[in-house]
């Protein structure tokens, strides 16, 4: 985890984004330290790939301002970006090496050195045996790997990986997520967007949480959990006595557990109470609030239904 | 160097991709045979040329004779009519001759300013003793009727005919003239097939992008204006590899088949001059054609999208073909000027004309005329093409391409 960085990969301000009068994206502002592992964190439709398309210059902004890796303009650093979009694509007849070389070449790479990284890079992962494989012949796993290690035959200091997750099986998720760990250990900044909470709270250093084209939240994982209070999850032998007058009054009973957010007093007052009052202790613990329940208290409850609910039209 | 790919850059990228992926694919060899269709179809539009050749360019008898002479030549072919048989020629005045004046036949059939260069013979003489001047087989062909008309003219029937002396010239300009039109036809029946091969692959060029999503990656990376370009080029190029292959064959053939094939006339400019003016009015052809078509078929996201856009662009490349071949009938007409001046119908009518005429000039100017059309084409196409494929938005244009997370 790397916070406090000075130098900023990533620095947008008031990005909006209209399509045919329906704001898309509604004043953005994201700060993506240089090294960092960002996360884009929201559900289908929030307006997630329109900001990453922004960042990239692909589509431009109606209003609003954008600095990637120094540069006013996207375009001007190309060649240090790396580029995965939500929907995978490469020619079929192509083979391994020559689609990981075109992709390096539209990214200014001579095509003899793109083959021969391509090879190394099919090696290095374990895919050696694909290098001469057409992509028509491969499993969309393997050809979802192909397209990112294109992604990054280039060498790019800043990587965006929009959703590339969806559409792998677990062992392949792992895969990625190691990969993804292993660029930021090489220091490319790696952002990108997710609707499945886990891989962010697992691989990210900071997010930004986007709702209905708005930032609710950015900045790191740990600060998002702790805009909720940890929650107390206490286990007693006694079903009733005055102890129970030291639970807070939202606490939540079910059967002899309760739970309940820790209170602004801290734990030891609490803890007394409980034992003076007899309660009979079984077990007392206390739970830090996870990426979801922080993304629940800071976008809403029905963001957060939608976020792990996929639609076919979604982007 | 961090910065993206300049469009040329891009676009070379784009063209070695496509240029590659084309000639290796099985679609090539249907190209490479694509043009035995269009020449079932060049055959049907060249009979209809052919008709127009036969009226326009039907030939004519030229009277070099004294005044008196003349007119009893010409009332007496008015007289005869359709007696002399089906195909039997017109007598038009090319000199009516004063008291002591001779003519020189040769040199008239020799000029092309004299009745549009359609004149096949010239009478001479008079009537009791005709001389007939032209290429040996039309004399020979034409002596009969000539006879008959001579002999109606000095007042004998059908039993008295005149002798009807026949001097033979190497050539004649309606010779000349036909064969031109024969070598005109060919070249620009050839330079449609070739581009309407063309237009079938360049509107389809983009749907195998569009399915496999690739062109989010491109837009990323490189000037949609590369797109454009570089699948623009890399076309020119597998279809100058085509036309490397036909030639080829074509020689090949000619070699195998020798005086049995029918042979075209040298074109009015020369062969050397001919083929290189055809592979650059090919080009422009092509770049004029490919950058609308390219950009029609950017609109398109399947093959049946691109099925229904085929009916249209072909009919609309026939329609600029007849025009030329219109066009070709009426040379140095209000029309030919028109099919020069219209961007594409200009390589189909100049490659005409460079079969017919042999002044070089006009060509470097419509080439350059053709040239700003295919800037402005190449440009407005590309400009068309980005809006196009990268349009977004929720509603219509999300069919096309998403572009909203």
């Amino acid at each position: 985890m790397r916070n406090n960085r000075s130098a900023l990969a990533i620095e947008a301000r008031g990005l909006v984004k209209r399509f045919d009068g329906v704001v898309a994206v509604d004043g953005v502002d994201l700060a993506v330290p240089e090294g960092a592992i960002y996360g884009i964190l929201g559900p289908n439709g929030a307006g997630k790939t329109t900001t990453l398309r922004m960042l990239l210059g692909i589509i431009e902004p109606d209003a609003g301002t954008r600095r990637i890796l120094g540069a006013d303009r996207p375009h001007d650093v190309s060649h240090a970006i790396g580029y995965l979009p939500e929907e995978r694509g490469l020619y079929p007849a192509m083979k391994a090496t020559e689609a990981i070389a075109f992709l390096g070449a539209l990214r200014g790479l001579p095509l003899a050195e793109g083959r021969r990284r391509g090879r190394a890079l099919l090696e290095e992962h374990g895919l050696g045996a694909l290098a001469d494989r057409q992509i028509r012949q491969m499993s969309k796993g393997q050809a979802q790997q192909v397209q990112l290690l294109g992604t990054l035959v280039h060498r790019p200091r800043l990587v965006v990986l929009d959703e590339p997750f969806s559409g792998l099986d677990a062992i392949n998720q792992g895969r990625l997520e190691t990969m993804i760990r292993a660029l930021a250990a090489q220091g490319v900044t790696v952002i990108f967007s997710t609707h499945v909470i886990a891989h962010a709270q697992r691989l990210c250093s900071e997010v930004a949480i986007i709702a209905g084209g708005r930032v609710h939240f950015a900045g790191s994982v740990d600060a998002a959990r702790n805009r909720i209070p940890a929650q107390v999850r206490l286990e007693t032998r006694a079903q009733d006595g005055p102890w129970r007058a030291a639970l807070p009054a939202d606490a939540r009973q079910e059967g002899a557990r309760w739970a309940f957010p820790l209170p602004d007093t801290g734990i030891e007052p609490l803890l007394r109470a409980l034992i003076e009052g007899e309660a009979g202790i079984l077990s007392l613990s206390i739970e830090r609030a996870g990426l979801h329940d922080a993304f629940v208290a800071i976008a809403g409850e029905a963001a957060a239904r939608a976020l792990e609910t996929p639609t076919e039209d979604a982007a | 160097m961090t910065g993206r790919l300049s469009t040329l850059a891009g676009a070379y990228v784009i063209a070695r991709r496509d240029f590659v992926a084309i000639l290796w694919s099985r679609s090539f060899i249907f190209f490479l045979i694509g043009p035995l269709f269009p020449i079932l179809m060049g055959v049907m539009a060249g009979s209809v040329g052919s008709h127009v050749e036969a009226t326009v360019a039907s030939p004519q008898i030229g009277l070099m004779m004294a005044g008196p002479d003349l007119d009893a030549m010409l009332t007496a072919r008015s007289e005869l009519g359709d007696g002399l048989g089906e195909g039997a020629p017109d007598l038009v005045v090319v000199r009516r001759l004063k008291s002591g004046e001779s003519a020189d036949p040769k040199a008239a059939l020799a000029d092309r300013g004299i009745n549009g260069g359609n004149l096949s013979a010239i009478i001479t003489g008079t009537p009791a003793a005709p001389v007939l001047t032209g290429t040996q087989g039309r004399i020979a062909a034409w002596r009969g009727p000539v006879s008959l008309i001579a002999a109606k003219a000095s007042g004998h029937g059908p039993d008295l005919l005149p002798p009807v002396a026949l001097s033979p010239t190497a050539t004649s300009t309606a010779a000349q003239n036909r064969n031109h039109i024969l070598t005109a036809q060919g070249g620009q029946t050839l330079l449609f097939m070739l581009t309407m091969v063309l237009a079938g692959m360049v509107l389809s060029n983009l749907v195998e992008e569009k399915s496999n999503k690739i062109i989010e990656v491109l837009a990323a990376a490189i000037p949609m204006e590369s797109v454009f370009l570089g699948k623009l080029f890399a076309m020119l190029a597998v279809s100058l590899v085509g036309i490397a292959t036909w030639g080829l064959a074509g020689v090949v053939i000619h070699g195998a088949g020798g005086s049995a094939l029918p042979a075209f006339a040298p074109p009015a400019v020369g062969w050397a001059m001919f083929i290189a003016l055809g592979v650059a009015y090919f080009a422009m052809a092509y770049l004029v054609l490919g950058s609308i078509f390219l950009a029609i078929g950017s609109l398109a996201n399947t093959v049946r999208e691109i099925q229904t856009l085929n009916m249209p662009v072909t009919m609309a490349q026939l329609m600029v073909f007849f025009f030329a071949s219109y066009a070709l009938a009426r040379q140095g007409s209000w029309v030919e000027y028109a099919g020069i001046a219209f961007p594409l119908s200009s390589p189909f009518t100049m490659l005409a004309r460079a079969a017919m005429q042999p002044q070089l000039w006009p060509h470097l100017a419509a080439l350059a005329w053709q040239g700003l059309w295919v800037a402005l084409f190449v440009r407005g196409g590309a400009a068309l093409f980005r809006k196009r494929v990268m349009q977004s938005g929720p509603a219509g244009a999300k069919r096309r391409w998403r572009l909203r997370g």
